[in-house]
């Protein structure tokens, strides 16, 4: 024991010390935020730099002479890869066309995570389903940045009876169970949408985005209506007020200003939660809907043939579900070292 | 306390009641109507006869007479599963999420505190970097594949658990097990975080320097003010795990209370939905008092009934 360096035996902490240890503990979250950052931005910038080949229209198969995008198209049959294609099989069959098989470097490359049940390439319904899901964590964050901002800036700031009303009609939603809410906002959306011209697709991806990102501004609103009423009592806004300035004002140039940390930790903290959300739409079906694919899509499609019939197709879930888990991890990893960086009470109380 | 419980149990019917209303309007509000269904036509007969039951010949008879109902403890008929009464599918389901629900939280909690007072104690070795890294993608993780990965490589591929059956405490161990992890890493973190204040705060150490022996400061002294904001967690979560979970009944195959929840909402089955979230909700309730009474039990400073 005495080898270990227990926190119970620790000294004093003298002032020398206790900087050492906030730069050290900056040190840390910075590296931790590095890690995060640095991994998300490969991730995100290959999903986007792929988007023109993985939407590419030109080509053709057996069942879809037009040429559906690139994500939705199916490899020659000789060229697909996965347990489950029996080539033997194929090749006794004398009825299906030779498909040519695409060997060019691309064509190669798009078969690196394998092919889908529909032998279409893995890799790119990853990337496209990264886009995507990423988009739906994005907007999520940000249609809970403004509602929660606004919402918990009003109740904090002005209190009374406008307080007690904004954050019981939170306690309640809370109590509501969330599927519930998402359903809803879609039965009631989605025809709506339907009928000012989007098509049936876009239709779908809006409305998640729209139901997902009003049910997720909660605890925005009750972290943001804390800090405010911390904010509320300092000398500052006093001052503010006492010199006449408008509420508006005081909002935008004193108190948000304030808020910036809070505020981007919650922020990066919604994205890796409401993209775990559209996973489990997709998974009971309600989610994105195919051919369009999303991580949670992809990972569901992997496990449903697998669970109901012999053939195991456990491969199509390692992709999606790794580049699902990295990416939540370093958002994770994003938010924890914000959150560290800049919450001043939290590092008060650990020094 | 007394005083302090009776007042909060005071306030339980009121907010069930505006829960109630809340979710009321919501079903009904959406386009549709919930009598009539998509997939088959239902004989005029039948919708008239249930309507009567149900008092619904229009929205607002059915909304001032199914809490009277409810309070008898009639949840009505259900609108998807014919010949069914919401208070026998909720009767039957209930008790086994509340089985598995209880389970898996013991286990969330039992191995979540150790592993987060463990990473603590040796705050930046080794053990401590294991346990944050598992504990990531413990949250990371969509439920649907932990739960399947789990399935298949206990169930399908070695065969150690039985597939699909109901029953026996055996039964219990696998979907415990997977609606324990996201739990168990959430408490493992909130445990290390708070265990790291309290080990650097001045009784410990008092505590210390009386000659106490460190596993006992550890895990009685220590622990025992760490585990607030574990606590504080704990109500909602338990709320949530004890009304089940769709994901891992479904894997599993158990005839659980949450699939209830997700199909009633699609079915748009408005007796189910009312039925489902009422529960949901006393349970919420009724956890949050049990931690709030928990609270001063642990830590005798706080003063729940004190005005915020």
């Amino acid at each position: 024991m005495s080898t270990m360096t227990s926190p119970i035996l620790r000294p004093a902490n003298p002032a020398s010390e206790r900087s050492s240890r906030r730069l050290s503990r900056r040190l840390h979250a910075s590296g931790r935020m590095l890690i995060g950052g640095g991994v998300l931005a490969l991730i995100v910038l290959t999903c986007l730099l792929t988007l023109p080949l993985t939407l590419d229209a030109p080509g053709q198969d057996h069942k879809h002479p037009a040429g559906p995008l690139y994500f939705d198209r199916q490899t020659p049959y000789l060229s697909r890869v996965g347990p489950h294609f029996d080539r033997a099989q194929y090749e006794r069959a004398s009825g299906l066309p030779q498909d040519p098989v695409d060997s060019s470097l691309a064509g190669r490359i798009s078969l690196w995570f394998g092919t889908d049940t529909h032998g279409r390439s893995l890799l790119g319904r990853c990337l496209l389903g990264g886009v995507i899901s990423l988009t739906i964590g994005i907007a999520a964050a940000a249609i809970s940045v403004v509602l929660g901002v606004a919402v918990g800036l009003l109740a904090g700031y002005r209190g009374g009876w406008i307080d007690s009303l904004l954050m019981r009609s939170v306690d309640i939603l809370y109590g509501l169970p969330y599927i519930l809410l998402v359903v809803l906002f879609k039965i009631a959306l989605e025809p709506r949408l339907g009928k000012i011209g989007l098509g049936p697709r876009a239709a779908n991806l809006v409305v998640l985005f729209l139901a997902i990102g009003l049910v997720s501004w909660l605890t925005m609103a009750r972290v943001i209506r804390g800090q405010v009423l911390s904010l509320r009592s300092l000398p500052f806004i006093e001052a503010c007020r006492a010199a006449g300035l408008g509420e508006w004002r005081i909002f935008t140039r004193h108190l948000l200003p304030n808020l910036i940390g809070p505020i981007s930790v919650y922020a990066t903290l919604t994205v890796p939660q409401a993209i775990l959300q559209e996973s489990f739409l997709s998974f009971l079906g309600i989610g994105v809907q195919p051919p369009i694919p999303t991580w949670g899509l992809l990972a569901s499609e992997g496990l449903i043939p697998g669970l109901n019939s012999i053939h195991h197709y456990w491969y199509m879930l390692i992709a999606p579900c790794a580049l699902l888990s990295v990416t939540l991890l370093s958002l994770n990893f994003l938010g924890d070292g914000l959150r560290d960086v800049f919450d001043p009470k939290r590092e008060a109380a650990k020094i | 306390m007394g005083r302090f419980i009776a007042t909060r149990l005071l306030q339980f019917p009121l907010i069930l009641a505006i829960i109630y209303l809340t979710t009321f309007f919501l079903v009904w509000i959406a386009p549709g109507d919930p009598f009539t269904r998509t997939d088959k036509k239902v004989n005029e007969a039948v919708i008239k006869a249930t309507k009567e039951r149900l008092h619904a010949q229009s929205w607002y008879q059915f909304l001032g007479h199914y809490p009277v109902m409810m309070l008898k403890g009639d949840l009505g008929p259900s609108l998807t599963y014919e010949e069914w009464s919401v208070t026998k599918i909720v009767g039957d389901a209930l008790p086994v999420s509340v089985t598995l629900g209880v389970f898996a939280m013991t286990v969330a909690v039992i191995v979540g505190v150790g592993i987060g007072a463990l990473a603590a104690v040796r705050r930046g070795g080794p053990f401590d970097w294991f346990s944050l890294s598992v504990a990531l993608v413990g949250i990371s993780l969509p439920s649907f594949v932990s739960a399947s990965v789990l399935f298949a490589i206990f169930c399908s591929q070695f065969k150690i658990f039985p597939i699909g059956t109901w029953g026996s405490p055996r039964d219990l161990v696998l979907p415990g097990l997977a609606l324990s992890l996201a739990p168990m890493a959430y408490i493992a973190r909130l445990t290390r975080v708070a265990m790291i204040d309290v080990l650097s705060s001045d009784f410990i150490r008092t505590a210390r320097a009386k000659g106490l022996s460190r596993s006992l400061i550890i895990w009685k002294h220590a622990l025992k003010n760490a585990f607030l904001p574990v606590l504080s967690y704990l109500g909602p979560a338990a709320a949530a795990t004890l009304t089940g979970s769709f994901v891992v009944e479904k894997v599993f195959n158990i005839p659980g209370l949450g699939q209830h929840f997700v199909n009633s909402v699609l079915n748009r089955d408005q007796t189910l939905i009312l039925g489902t979230v009422m529960i949901y909700s006393v349970f919420l309730l009724a956890l949050n008092l049990l931690v709030d009474v928990a609270y001063a039990f642990i830590d005798p400073r706080i003063d729940v009934t004190a005005k915020a």
